[in-house]
């Protein structure tokens, strides 16, 4: 089975740029390839006809380096759920389709060029607070601290996160909650986490709001979310900022060793 | 932080830390999220209450205004006449002053953050249309209040019947409903109502930190229970009046 | 020159500890006098960082990607050996030890294998202290899996996705330090050229990738941890941008590259759909715990898999190693679907794959089991291939996976060039000819962690006191010119083909002659046919745009550009080694039943070349390899 297509691409020449739609009409596309793998066919024809082909990210192509994303007939990753654009296979779309694909839309992730936006802001809020200080060496045998089978199994699927942004992306206010709360809830949730739970509640959510909007319980993110993470975890955040903020003040400024748990 | 040609910059500068912890708290949105579930509970609980008391105009209209009435006498003699009704309408005015401005701020700082929208048009996966017009419900129900107020407790000329008469609300709301107009704009303004609070009773859970799969279900029972009976209660009032039913 | 392994004296239990004692330290008030630059943030790159950052030392570190977290390190999906014996089941680091020298088929050196062995225990208790979510038991404990090669259950895994959560500690580690103000990251730069002065490394030319901006750095050290350059073949099992493009330059300034023909092939990926493929997926290799492996036995069969009664269908692992049957090693996999589709049994309408079964499983164990087992994976299958594993066997075929050569390194994992430090998959050290399931994450972390902290310490302290090299020397002037001047040439070439179209042929070449079976007429054409390729991509690729901003088509062309010559070298290498060992079958070199047969007498060396210029042959330089605590045996799964 292959398709013809028309395929409406932001491009856009730089930070500065406008940018603008350019449409294309790729034919004879294999319902087995990829989303990129189409995208790779189109610049193969842009190239040919000496034109600059589409600028995207894109790394690993399965699904787990969290690089590539666009926004696919107004869904970040596209219509499938629970699926990056690299894992977005051609069959989920029929001959004659009008595909549109834009950049992920959040001030905070300017456009670079064309479908390639700058994420660094998630850098920046793992860098506030999101790590266990754990010199190398010092560590003790793995077994001595016991987690809960559930305790650990939870705490993975936080940490299953991708960081590929595509929560901000789906957000009306263009927020970054469900990346922060799905590593504050790895964290947090473990022993390891404890001694810093509330300066890194408090550093990554201000952090956080130095870049991102705020969340109005909407719940788009977790639709988006390639991993599924769950807004649960929102939840988990706001409750370990406001206990940060009303059980023990001091905490959420100097090291605390006082809580477990 | 990272070097080189890095393109995205902080939206906001760094908080400076009141040194209230309270105004610090606020300052953030996780806190003015915090604030407006608070506050949110106490609107809800204020509705509630407001419809419930009401149902006494099912009785007659001397239960109604006695009803009326008791309400100025809460708390006396330890406080004055109407002592204790001020103190819960200021603790209204407060949370309705909090839940608007946590609520404009808010929006502001989300329009910052999303400058561009999507050029293609985008789709709604998960958010239902009330989650999408909070703003709006909010707006036209806090506008609709003023009339409400206007209308039924200060009597307000133009706004009110020419027949209003300070406590006899019985006989206010009966003569205002008759006017089909008014009855028709407050039907809607509840139905808006009962959006704003499908969204907003499901909302406050998850601001607060309220979820656990043990009851994470029960929440979106709770919110759609929660409008629904607040919405068949005060839609009933002006049906009631212009059926017939109360007179 | 002559190569010195650097392997300390003694008993090989105490070689590390005596090493450690005997190497000169930096005290902690002179570290922040050196700098030290990391290119790549893996999991040997990024733990080495921020080890480093953490210790004190001027830490700049590289990467290509948008963030530190994106290496491909992330995508492994197995698990991370540690010989901590947890199970009871007679595991210790001497046979840990033991298991990777065997599985890696005696062509890696005992000292640096036995250090891995020893340092694969600390790695465990780092990453559960960094909070890294391992798989645990109900009681609490960490849990362990067993994986091919070995015979104990010492693998500690997060689901399927132990690289990610591995890699994503290294990460939060790293940027711990970055806010911290000891590292420095450049995300979105490429390393273009080293550079040497008198030689030494002395820094490194980059390339923003954002602004075209080319820039020189200078350090007392450069590290580099840049993965594998298993995309030579064009289709593997990598990420799109790994490439060898940081290690090739350092060998063309002198740096060795030790055993690049030896490649691991993995046996169960999913298989190539059609030209446009760009990437291969792997299926984990436990799906061979409950798959059989079969192909018609009528080469012309048309029917639908289910339609194939038993009587018609061709077990060959089965058949063939009775013994092992579908859980024979990498390599022996690998060649047996080879040899069957080569021959004409291949199934899909490519013909160019075998069965992998479940229905036997599903029949015995159900459905539900089978799904727990696997549930992710044969989603991943479906999703990929649009074929539902349930009901139709998986079509697999054997994809390139990991490159066991790389820039030589002594104990030290220093370089022939002084100051030039090499982790991980960019280095040759410890896989021998073939890597072991679930060792890569355990050497990227022992490199990264524990291994380079102590030995980067025993060089820097010969240059206490003396500053950083001068980025204003001949040195960084000549390099980048070198670097401003290929940037030139491929976007002012403005030839007739791609970028990719190149890459795609000399995958092509790569795969069919030195790809699963090598002999001498297939790589003597390669080489040729590689240089013909070469030189047609320096008259013909066509790179657009321009140099001043991202441009994914010029990194793309300064990569392949360095594969072209990355394959002859490939080529070479696999030439030369006239035997069989591990990833690397020379058809000439077989037992009678078409098993690898090594030649220990002629070549128990690792082979570390030496660059002569393009399209020149390269010297080959000889590090013998001791063996003195295991004895050399012929495998056999039968």
């Amino acid at each position: 089975m292959s398709l013809n297509l028309l395929l409406k691409v932001w491009r856009q020449n730089g930070p500065n740029d406008e940018g603008r739609f350019e449409t294309y009409s790729p034919n004879d596309i294999d319902e087995d390839m990829s989303f990129l793998e189409m995208l790779d066919v189109v610049n193969e024809d842009l190239i040919a006809q000496n034109k600059e082909p589409i600028a995207f990210d894109h790394d690993c192509r399965e699904g787990i380096c969290g690089s590539c994303g666009v926004v696919i007939n107004g869904v970040p990753h596209g219509p499938k759920k629970m699926t990056t654009t690299c894992q977005l296979h051609m069959r989920n779309f029929k001959s004659g389709d009008t595909i549109t694909v834009e950049p992920w839309r959040s001030t905070s992730f300017p456009v670079i060029k064309d479908l390639v936006v700058d994420r660094s802001a998630f850098d920046a809020i793992i860098q506030a607070g999101g790590h266990i200080a754990a010199p190398t060496g010092a560590a003790r045998d793995g077994n001595e601290i016991l987690i809960p089978k559930p305790v650990a199994d939870q705490a993975f699927e936080a940490a299953a996160c991708i960081g590929c942004g595509a929560c901000v992306a789906a957000c009306p206010n263009g927020a970054g909650q469900l990346f922060t709360a799905a590593k504050l809830a790895h964290l947090n949730l473990l022993p390891q986490g404890q001694p810093e739970r509330w300066s890194r509640t408090v550093a990554m959510v201000d952090t956080m709001e130095e870049y991102f909007g705020s969340c109005t319980n909407y719940a788009e993110c977790e639709a988006a979310c390639p991993k599924g993470i769950s807004i649960d975890f929102i939840a988990k955040m706001n409750r370990d900022y406001l206990k940060a903020k009303f059980r023990d003040r001091r905490s959420t400024t100097k090291i605390d060793t006082s809580e477990a748990g | 932080m990272l070097t080189g040609s890095r393109v995205a910059q902080p939206l906001r500068q760094r908080r400076i830390r009141p040194r209230f912890w309270l105004l610090d708290f606020y300052g953030s949105a996780i806190g003015k999220k915090a604030v407006m579930a608070v506050t949110g509970i106490m609107l809800l609980g204020f509705v509630l209450a407001h419809m419930l008391g009401n149902l006494h105009t099912y009785q007659d209209a001397e239960h109604m205004n006695h009803y009326g009435e008791y309400l100025r006498t809460i708390g006396e003699p330890i406080l004055p006449h109407t002592g204790a009704l001020w103190i819960l309408r200021a603790g209204l005015i407060l949370a309705f002053v909090l839940h608007i401005h946590s609520a404009a701020t808010l929006t502001l700082m989300n329009r910052q953050s999303r400058t561009v929208g999507y050029k293609g048009g985008r789709s709604y996966v998960a958010a239902n249309y009330a989650a999408r017009t909070m703003r709006w419900s909010g707006i036209i129900v806090g506008l609709y209040l003023v009339f409400h107020l206007m209308d039924l407790t200060w009597g307000t000329n133009g706004a009110a019947t020419d027949s209003f008469t300070r406590g006899q609300p019985y006989e206010n709301l009966v003569a205002s409903f008759q006017r089909e107009p008014v009855a028709v704009v407050y039907i809607i303004a509840n139905l808006l109502l009962g959006i704003h609070i499908y969204h907003g009773a499901w909302s406050l859970f998850q601001s607060l930190g309220w979820a656990n799969p043990r009851f994470n279900d029960w929440r979106r029972m709770f919110a759609i229970g929660f409008a629904a009976l607040i919405v068949i209660g005060n839609v009933s009032f002006p049906i009631a009046v212009m059926t017939g039913i109360v007179e | 020159m002559t190569l010195n392994s650097n392997i300390p004296e003694g008993p090989l239990e105490e070689k590390w500890t005596s090493h450690k004692f005997n190497t000169k330290l930096v005290a902690p008030q002179n570290r922040r006098k050196f700098e030290v630059i990391i290119v790549g943030t893996g999991l040997a790159g990024g733990s080495a960082a921020a080890t480093l950052g953490e210790m004190g030392y001027n830490v700049k570190v590289f990467c290509f990607q948008d963030s530190p977290r994106r290496a491909h390190s992330i995508a492994a999906q197995g698990g991370i050996n540690a010989a901590k014996n947890y199970k009871n089941d007679g595991d210790s680091v001497h046979r840990l030890f033991y298991d990777t020298i065997k599985g890696g088929d005696y062509r890696a050196r005992e000292a640096n294998v036995h250090r891995l062995a020893e340092i694969s225990v600390q790695i465990i208790d780092q990453c559960v202290s960094q909070g890294v979510p391992f798989a645990r038991e109900y009681g609490g404990l960490l849990d362990n899996r067993s994986f091919g090669g070995a015979q104990v259950s010492r693998t500690f895994y997060a689901r399927g996705q132990t690289g990610q959560q591995l890699l994503l500690g290294a990460y939060q580690a790293l940027e711990r330090q970055i806010d911290a103000g000891s590292v420095k990251m450049y995300a979105r730069h490429e390393m273009l050229d080293l550079v040497t002065e008198n030689g030494r490394a002395v820094g490194i030319i980059t390339q923003d990738l954002v602004s075209g901006q080319i820039e020189r750095h200078s350090a007392h050290a450069v590290v580099l941890a840049t993965g594998g350059y298993g995309n030579v073949f064009f289709l593997s099992t990598n990420a799109m941008g790994c490439n060898v493009t940081a290690t090739w330059r350092a060998y063309k300034k002198g740096a060795y590259f030790a055993n690049p023909c030896y490649t691991q092939i993995h046996p169960t990926c999913i298989p190539v759909s059609g030209d446009y493929q760009s990437k291969l997926t792997l299926m984990s290799e436990s799906l061979r715990n409950d798959g059989r492996i079969w192909v018609p036995k009528d080469k012309n069969d048309k029917r639908a898999p289910d339609q194939i009664p038993e009587a018609d269908r061709d077990y060959y692992l089965e058949r063939i190693y009775p013994s092992f049957a579908n859980l024979v090693p990498r390599d022996v996999a690998s060649r047996a679907a080879k040899r069957m589709v080569d021959d004409g049994y291949g199934v899909g309408s490519l013909k160019n794959g075998v069965y992998l079964d479940f229905k036997t499983a599903i029949d015995r164990l159900g459905r539900n089991v089978i799904e727990q087992r696997y549930g992710n994976l044969f989603d991943m299958y479906a999703n990929i291939a649009g074929e539902d594993p349930y009901t139709q066997p998986m079509r697999i075929y054997p994809a390139v996976h990991y490159t066991m050569g790389g820039l030589w390194v002594d104990y030290n994992l220093m370089s022939n060039l002084p100051g030039l430090f090499v982790l991980g998959e960019a280095n040759f050290s410890d896989h021998g000819a073939n890597r072991l399931g679930a060792s890569a994450l355990m050497q990227g972390l022992a490199d990264g962690y524990f291994v380079l902290p102590t030995t980067i310490a025993g060089e820097l302290a010969n240059h206490l006191n003396q500053p950083a090299p001068s980025t204003d020397s001949a040195a960084f002037v000549e390099a980048e010119a070198g670097v401003r001047e290929q940037i030139n040439r491929l976007l002012t070439t403005r030839g007739t083909r791609s970028v990719d179209s190149f890459h795609k042929e000399l995958g092509h070449l790569c795969w069919d002659y030195c790809g699963m079976a090598r002999n001498k007429a297939g790589l003597e054409t390669a080489i040729k046919e590689i240089d013909t390729l070469r030189q047609e991509f320096w008259s013909d690729v066509r790179v657009l745009g321009n140099g001043e901003s991202l441009n994914q088509s010029l990194e793309k062309a300064g990569r392949v550009a360095d594969f072209l010559e990355l394959g002859q070298l490939m080529c070479q290498d696999a030439l030369h080694r006239e035997e069989s060992c591990g990833g690397h079958f020379r058809e000439e070199h077989q037992t009678p039943d078409g098993e690898a047969q090594r030649d220990d007498e002629n070549f128990a060396y690792a082979a570390a070349w030496e660059y002569n210029g393009a399209g020149k042959a390269a010297t080959l330089h000889k590090e013998e390899l001791v063996f003195e605590n295991v004895h050399l045996a012929q495998r056999s799964y039968k």
